[in-house]
């Protein structure tokens, strides 16, 4: 039961993308044609609160359902990592229109052809896997 | 109810996608769906042919049940909670759409030309969705997180490096969306 707390959350997360229309492939290429304010006002406001709540655990010395103290670790800094790999992503997700969240709750809408994504997206995860040591990091 | 089955504007999606974070952060984890890829991979024997796979990916059950969770919601608000299927967009997105090639635009969440079950039967079809997924799969791993972990996370706790990879995100999506699109879609 310990695990049933996170399939409510990933059902709110499931649902609110959906209603949202955050999932279609149409919303993102209107992001990035900067002919929509949606996706931008949904990840802003959803930064901006993100940064207050953020600030407000770690002032509080927040305390976790499990009584520890909620830790919040930061990524190593490099630019070329982030930015080649954001870039990758970045022409993948404008290609089919959705990211590894959107994928899953597109395969719960019913869309059966997000399988061949999902595939393809198990396999770059594998080709990274076998190629990390090779890459600038 | 009425409002519930219209489509949710962002003022109510972004404070929602905060809220998911907020509780798994509560919860004593980090919200990054694609991290579940890796353990996919793990889950799937990729230990024996890269170290990267070699993990405790019993750590990350939760993550897995998140997802799972996730494809509930999708079923749930497709059946449910939604009257119309159709996305309303901006006019100058559908005459590019229609410059494109593209038939029966917003009619439904995604282009049927990309999407529709009957692509699965061509070739051209498994290429396209095989190769952008293998893009999201290694770009992500290659950043360490997408999205979520990196443009809502990352953001919120002020990482740099999250912005780093949020702007190449946007290059990468620009490059395709304007450059390469018109002609491989």
């Amino acid at each position: 039961m310990k695990y049933f707390k996170f399939l409510l959350v990933g059902v709110l997360f499931g649902i609110v993308l959906s209603k949202a229309e955050i999932i279609s492939w149409y919303r993102i290429y209107e992001m990035f044609r900067f002919e929509s304010f949606h996706m931008y006002g949904v990840i802003g406001s959803a930064v901006l609160i993100g940064i207050v709540m953020v600030q407000i655990m770690k002032r509080m010395e927040f305390k976790g359902t499990h009584g520890e103290q909620v830790q919040f670790v930061p990524k190593s800094f490099s630019v070329p990592r982030y930015l080649f790999g954001g870039i990758i992503f970045g022409l993948g997700w404008a290609m089919v229109g959705a990211c590894p969240g959107p994928v899953f709750i597109l395969l719960g809408k019913g869309v059966i052809s997000i399988l061949v994504v999902i595939l393809g997206a198990l396999l770059g995860t594998f080709l990274y896997g076998l190629v990390k040591n090779k890459l600038v990091h | 109810m009425e409002l519930i089955l219209k489509p949710w504007p962002w003022y109510v999606a972004g404070p929602g996608i905060a809220l998911v974070m907020g509780l798994l952060v509560y919860f004593g984890k980090s919200f990054g769906v694609s991290s579940n890829l890796r353990t996919m991979c793990s889950l799937a024997g990729a230990g024996k042919y890269a170290e990267f796979f070699k993990f405790d990916w019993k750590s990350q059950i939760w993550n897995l049940i998140f997802v799972a969770g996730a494809m509930i919601g999708g079923y749930i608000a497709h059946n449910y909670l939604t009257e119309s299927h159709q996305i309303n967009l901006n006019p100058n997105t559908v005459n590019s759409l229609k410059e494109l090639g593209f038939t029966n635009i917003g009619a439904a969440y995604m282009p049927q030309g990309i999407f529709g079950v009957d692509v699965l039967f061509t070739v051209k079809g498994w290429l396209y969705l095989l190769s952008g997924g293998i893009l999201v799969g290694f770009g992500t791993r290659y950043a360490g997180g997408c999205t979520s972990g990196h443009a809502i996370s990352g953001l919120s706790n002020l990482q740099v490096p999250s912005l780093i990879a949020v702007v190449g995100f946007f290059i990468g999506g620009l490059v395709m969306t304007h450059l390469l699109l018109p002609f491989i879609v």
